[in-house]
């Protein structure tokens, strides 16, 4: 057996993806789906760099992932809490429906890309696309975002502590934006809004789950769509 | 009399390049100021199946009796990496076509029909419909570059996987649903504002890349625990290269749509001149997948233009493994059906030239969001006449395969076939009818 229980009732189950496939520690994950009850709390050990790590999951369960991670760490993630203590790879979490990740570190590419639902949180920063097709995930970065994030946003909210590079928002839908840094651009169809009070809330609340407490919601942007594209007409064609 | 009466008949003379058609485009495009938006495929004339021939037995070939004479169709996708590949009793499959081009009575009835013959069906840019899934024994599930409706859910309830990169109507384009066909259901399937004109993304929001397609395929295997077929749709430009570059990203299967394949609403532009037809195409990807030695391990599905079982037959000859259907299974459902040919000429057109399937507005129920409109149409129907068609194309492949002495319609080569002009006998790089001369060769 490679892999080894913890000695209290309480601690996590320990799998080390040195020794036990990728493909075996997601199986035995996808299993607690709906299946008899089995570990609550999980820690991975060892993922150095590994694709899809902890992709598919459909339960209440913790995944503590003790290292960097690939491509596509808890791709479409439903339901469970997963934490990376490191940096992530791109496509973090894409398509994720509910739920709730978090990375210590930085994140490639097209963190949250078509989330659905739940929270990622990104510590560090997240580089391009992040946000990228949105549909309502609410996704919260510390630090910077690339260049095209939240490129055709349809619903759901990005909350950039630090600041966001080119053509932030390109082709945005309904998602809201919340920018506190600097904005090199803003894409098509992309302009700023009022920052009222419901907003301030918003941001508080968002901020809070993000555990993010020291940073005051009244410095932040608010950007969404101006609506201009929502119709195919001569006056709005780029 | 007017003067235009007293000129003989013959002295008016219509330009070929200005014809009427594109007169009537140059003064539609001068007072709307937008390029046209149409559904249906290539109308263009263009290098077919047609200009192939089968030479059927002889004193040197042995046919098999027709009708009698056992000639299998049946078709096994998958088979490279999934634990669960399809197993399809005929070779032609139902192309993806979304629910929100296609009213959800019409993706029933795809379903119905399809699992009556033992064959698959597909989703489409938009998700998957509860009553698609309940009535479809094998259905494919796009993930497409918009994403709309993909959840891992459905996911998990699908039969195979198809990451579309591209069709074969806009090869490099995005989709577009004009706000009249984004109702309620569909604007809640696709997490978007009701009634305005959507697009879909023309790139995949999460990989660039054959090097990142092949994680991605990783991916989609990790969450469906290597269970599923994983399919690679591309339309067909580049297809050498595609083919080689989805058989290394680890595709199981690969379907090809050359530019004859239909849409719902695409740029007229586009449909007219961006990609190449279906006929070069399945040799270049039949070249390949033999370069690789992943012929027919790798299995291939071609699609765009197929409308009979000549098709089908000729298709399976160049190599492929299965054909799917799209514009040809709405017309046998009822699609430019001239019992609606009044409806048709009320909204500017008429049976045998209805396109415009973005507009939502389609007599027949087909490609409408209208309820009024989509409850006209009778899936039970729609479904039996889905079956029959396929029935057709699947007996006119085996005549087609027994006539060349083949007890399997995979039996089927290159060398049954002669091309009728030198363009197809370029293409498909079978011999001039009459000749041993394969040009370029």
């Amino acid at each position: 057996m490679t892999t080894a229980r913890a000695p209290e009732a309480t601690a996590a189950e320990i799998v080390d993806l040195a020794a036990v496939p990728l493909r075996e520690l997601n199986q035995r994950l996808h299993g607690l789906s709906g299946g008899p009850p089995g570990p609550h709390r999980w820690r991975v050990l060892n993922p150095n760099g590994a694709h899809a790590v902890a992709a598919g999951l459909d339960a209440e369960i913790e995944v503590e992932i003790e290292g960097h991670v690939g491509y596509y760490c808890a791709g479409m993630n439903k339901l469970a809490t997963v934490r990376v203590h490191g940096n992530a790879g791109p496509g973090l979490a894409e398509n994720m429906m509910s739920g709730s990740v978090v990375v210590d570190g930085n994140a490639s590419q097209s963190a949250g890309a078509t989330g659905h639902g739940g929270l990622l949180v990104v510590h560090g920063d997240a580089a391009a696309r992040c946000g990228i097709s949105l549909k309502g995930l609410d996704i919260v970065v510390n630090g910077s975002v690339g260049h095209l994030s939240a490129f055709m946003a349809q619903t759901g909210r990005l909350v950039v502590c630090g600041d966001a590079e080119e053509a932030l928002g390109d082709s945005i839908y309904e998602a809201r934006l919340y920018v506190r840094g600097e904005v090199a651009g803003l894409g098509a169809d992309c302009v700023e809004k009022e920052l009222r009070e419901e907003h301030h809330a918003e941001l508080r609340d968002l901020l809070g789950r993000a555990g993010i407490d020291e940073v005051d919601p009244a410095e932040f942007r608010r950007y969404g769509s101006a609506r201009r594209l929502y119709t195919f007409k001569v006056d709005n064609a780029y | 009399m007017s003067t235009l009466d007293r000129r003989h008949p013959w002295s008016l003379r219509e330009s070929y390049l200005f014809d009427r058609n594109v007169i009537a485009e140059i003064q539609r495009a001068a007072r709307e100021g937008i390029y046209g938006i149409r559904g249906f495929g290539a109308k263009r004339r263009l290098p077919h199946f047609d200009d192939l021939l089968f030479l059927g037995a002889s004193i040197s070939r042995y046919p098999l009796e027709g009708y009698r004479e056992r000639c299998d169709a049946d078709v096994v996708l998958g088979t490279r990496f999934a634990k669960k590949p399809l197993h399809l009793k005929i070779p032609v499959t139902i192309a993806g076509m979304s629910f929100g081009a296609l009213s959800a009575p019409a993706k029933e009835a795809l379903g119905r029909g399809a699992s009556e013959v033992g064959t698959s069906t597909t989703t489409g840019d938009g998700g998957m419909t509860r009553e698609e899934r309940e009535h479809s024994q094998t259905l494919v599930y796009q993930v497409l570059p918009s994403r709309y409706g993909v959840n891992p859910d459905d996911l998990r309830k699908a039969d195979a996987v198809e990451i579309v990169v591209g069709q074969g109507a806009k090869p490099g384009g995005g989709g577009m649903l004009l706000g009249h066909k984004i109702s309620d259901r569909v604007a809640e399937m696709r997490d978007l504002p009701k009634g305005i004109d959507q697009r879909s993304a023309s790139r995949h929001p999460d990989w660039t890349g054959p090097d990142d397609l092949e994680i991605k395929i990783g991916e989609l295997r990790e969450i469906t625990d290597w269970e599923k077929p994983i399919f690679v749709k591309v339309g067909a430009t580049r297809t050498y290269y595609d083919v080689q570059l989805a058989v290394k990203a680890g595709a199981d299967a690969i379907v090809v749509d050359g530019m004859q394949g239909g849409t719902a609403a695409t740029q007229d532009v586009f449909i007219e001149h961006v990609g190449i037809p279906t006929l070069p195409a399945v040799r270049l990807a039949v070249d390949a997948l033999q370069e690789l030695d992943m012929h027919r391990k790798v299995q291939l599905i071609v699609s765009g233009g197929i409308r009979s079982g000549a098709d089908v037959a000729k298709a399976l000859a160049l190599g492929a493994d299965a054909v799917s259907i799209g514009t040809a299974a709405l017309i046998a459902m009822g699609d430019n059906s001239p019992e609606y040919d009044d409806e048709y000429r009320k909204i500017g057109s008429a049976a045998g030239f209805y396109d415009d399937y973005q507009a939502g507005r389609d007599p027949a129920g087909i490609s409408t969001q209208e309820d009024e409109l989509a409850a006209r149409f009778d899936p039970v129907l729609g479904g039996r006449r889905i079956a029959n068609f396929l029935r057709v194309l699947t007996l006119e492949t085996q005549t087609l395969a027994r006539a060349c002495g083949k007890s399997h319609v995979h039996n089927l080569e290159p060398e049954d076939l002669v091309a009728l002009t030198v363009e197809a006998a370029a293409m498909a790089r079978v011999p001039l009818a009459g000749t041993d001369w394969i040009p370029g060769t």
